[in-house]
């Protein structure tokens, strides 16, 4: 018994040994590209993972451009860590601090509480923080995304496409970014047509498909025919909602938000348009901004459309063209600074439409 | 086949596993075009690497000791404690109620708010204990079901009553906070702090009670044989909700140790910690007995700490980490199957 473990063992060891040979070839090649630059940039995902479709993994495509076009070598320049749980928030930051990457990404106010504590520990490290704001730290540049113009413009399509006169928006978790969301859909949609209703129904869950297809299905009969959830994978029963409705002949539309949602809409054909959070962009600009040795520590920075931090994806086949030029010139107004679009709900009281 | 017994091979199994599991791995690595050696050299430094590290490990290992003492301890009585999850939800944001919303001196704050924490698990485990004993439900379905209560009802209630920014609770008061400087600075910077020495007592409360009381005795009693104890004259009934609460108990401090150390607040939980099925998996590592545990949940703590550097320096995805834990613990579980089968063997040889 023993000699048969000693032999699987030697036979294992030879293997792993020949085959690591082969393995350090390939690393050294990578070596040779990477002598150009030695800026080294890397992010945590939260527990969504890096292929959320959703901002992780819109964060690491703004990486990997970033990358690719300053010529930097993946894993050693840029790179990500994926955490597990919230309790591994921590060390993984802790990790890319102590392996002196130059610029550490926390994507997603999760991290908050932890980015604050590495901060603290590692004066001399650079943070970023995505969708949050540490404050008072002078190596933390804190993301934010004005979500209100987006969702403006996405409600604005909405006022001038409803038949019903009635559309309808379904939040994940009632919090400050998400009331970003609805405030500027409502004001949007009030602009394009003061006489629609806009129905809102929070689903207190952003991972909860089955209820936010229950929240569309009574929107739906309710007469709504455009909803907008800004609610995470919650939204996809949205989806499966207005997919089930389509295939009985009833025409109903979906945005979708924070990415390009055409896919999800497919084969109905159910997506209207999408309102895109452009975190790649954002995270695009600081790691360059950072490696131009302009690291916006202790700043906070709103990437609205002026910034081209949000916007319409170029998915709008359906949109009319009459909304579109609304969209246009509302789009300029708001970043000459007419218009100001409600982020909070006391804001949206004071709104009026111009 | 005299060599698969005796003391020596109980010993020699779990590490025998360990390292088939590594050479599988490793293998699994070399396929899929990572560097297996590089892979487990930083999986090796990123437990024991430098002081930080080993902090991060320990701090890992504190409730998982507590949640594997809490499978155990409930095995050792004959029941499927698969709620330890939930326990540690509820024990956790006891604590953190606790810590939170009260004023008192330390030397009397945090021992309440520990022990609030272990009443609030044994509550949450006496339940289906109850179900058990007076109705025959199978617990394992009960405590499966009291974890999804936990998980909503913990983030129900933080969302009513306790909610701070960032989708949290408030901080813990400094008075029940576990947390040290002094433990930190000498890990430089790692969130270790004073509950490895609870969940060391706890260890030793657990040995106590199996085995040097009455008490013990019975739940053990209950445990190999329900019918020869009711027959002896044991109470069963009142064995079995009595195990599932210090069970429960267990599981809260492992809750606590999160509320009052780790972190020193509770999160709006998206999903399971996974503290309470890791204690599964480390109390069977650790055959149900108290060193094993602590071994078997530094093992665990190792690796969970280990794996994220095996994914920062060898750049080996997070997934494929996660298969090599796997394959450690299916090789130890599989070992007593080899243990079992040599048992068989040597007794049928001497029919």
């Amino acid at each position: 018994m023993k000699k048969k473990f000693g032999a699987l063992l030697s036979v294992g060891l030879a293997a792993s040994v020949m085959l690591a040979g082969c393995g350090s070839d390939t690393s050294k090649e990578t070596k040779g590209g990477k002598d150009k630059k030695d800026f080294k940039v890397a992010m945590v995902t939260d527990v969504g993972g890096v292929d959320d479709k959703s901002f992780n993994q819109s964060a690491w495509e703004g990486l990997q451009r970033f990358g690719k076009e300053n010529g930097l070598a993946k894993d050693r320049n840029y790179k990500y860590l994926q955490s597990q749980s919230a309790s591994d928030y921590q060390p993984n930051l802790q990790r890319l601090v102590r392996e002196n990457y130059d610029l550490v990404y926390g994507i997603g106010y999760l991290m908050q509480a932890d980015v604050q504590k590495v901060a603290k520990q590692k004066p001399d490290a650079h943070l970023a923080l995505v969708d949050s704001v540490v404050e008072n730290q002078k190596n933390v540049a804190n993301i934010l995304f004005k979500e209100q113009e987006g969702s403006f413009l996405v409600g604005l399509i909405a006022g001038s496409q409803t038949k019903t006169g009635k559309v309808g928006f379904i939040g994940g978790v009632t919090g400050p970014v998400i009331k970003r969301f609805e405030n500027g859909f409502k004001a949007g949609v009030k602009t394009a047509n003061p006489k629609a209703e806009v129905e809102v129904q929070y689903a207190e869950a952003f991972d909860k498909a089955e209820k936010g297809q229950q929240i569309a299905n009574t929107f739906y009969d309710k007469g709504v025919d455009i909803i907008f959830p800004a609610a995470g994978a919650t939204g996809n029963g949205v989806f499966t909602e207005a997919k089930n409705r389509a295939k009985n002949g009833k025409k109903v539309w979906v945005i979708g938000v924070d990415r390009d949602q055409y896919e999800e809409g497919l084969p109905e054909d159910v997506t209207l348009t999408s309102m895109v959070k452009k975190v790649d962009q954002a995270v695009f600009d600081v790691s360059k901004q950072t490696m131009d040795g302009k690291f916006p520590g202790g700043q906070v920075l709103n990437f609205g459309l002026k910034e081209n931090g949000v916007g319409i994806s170029s998915h709008k086949d359906h949109v009319t063209d009459k909304a579109l030029k609304l969209v246009e010139e509302y789009k300029q107004k708001i970043i000459k600074g007419e218009v100001k679009v409600p982020g909070t709900d006391a804001e949206f009281k004071n709104f009026k439409v111009k | 086949m005299n060599l698969l017994k005796g003391r020596l091979f109980s010993i020699l199994i779990p590490v025998i596993s360990v390292v088939l599991a590594l050479i599988i791995g490793g293998i699994v690595m070399l396929a899929s075009g990572y560097q297996p050696i590089l892979a487990y050299t930083s999986l090796f430094e990123g437990i024991f690497g430098n002081s930080y590290n080993i902090g991060e490990t320990v701090r890992q290992m504190t409730p998982l000791i507590l949640a594997g003492l809490a499978v155990a301890f409930a095995f050792r009585a004959g029941l499927f404690n698969i709620g330890v999850e939930g326990q540690v939800l509820v024990g956790w944001l006891a604590s953190v109620y606790v810590g939170v919303s009260f004023d008192l001196p330390k030397i009397i704050h945090l021992p309440f708010a520990i022990v609030t924490a272990a009443v609030a698990g044994a509550l949450w485990g006496v339940i289906p204990g109850f179900l058990k004993a007076r109705f025959k439900v199978h617990e394992v379905i009960t405590t499966i079901m009291m974890n999804y209560i936990a998980l909503y009802m913990t983030n129900a209630i933080i969302r009513a009553y306790m909610l701070a920014p960032g989708e949290r609770t408030k901080d813990v008061k400094p008075t029940a906070s576990l947390a040290s400087d002094f433990l930190q600075t000498i890990t430089d910077g790692s969130r270790l702090h004073y509950g490895i020495i609870v969940a060391l007592i706890c260890s030793v409360i657990m040995w106590f009670i199996l085995w040097k009381t009455t008490m013990g005795y019975e739940l053990r009693a209950v445990g190999f044989n329900q019918h020869a104890s009711r027959y002896a004259g044991m109470n069963v009934s009142k064995n079995i909700i009595l195990s599932m609460a210090i069970s429960g108990a267990f599981a809260g401090i492992a809750g606590a140790m999160e509320g009052l150390g780790t972190y020193g607040y509770m999160m709006i939980n998206a999903a399971f910690t996974g503290v309470g099925f890791d204690g599964i998996a480390v109390s069977l590592i650790g055959a149900n007995n108290a060193i094993g545990i602590i071994i078997g949940a530094a093992l665990f703590g190792g690796l969970k700490i280990g794996a994220s550097n095996m994914s920062s320096v060898a750049f080996v995805p997070i997934e494929l980490v996660d298969i090599i834990i796997a394959l450690i613990i299916f090789f130890i579980a599989s070992s007593y199957i080899i243990h079992w089968l040599s048992n068989r063997v040597n007794k049928g040889g001497k029919l």
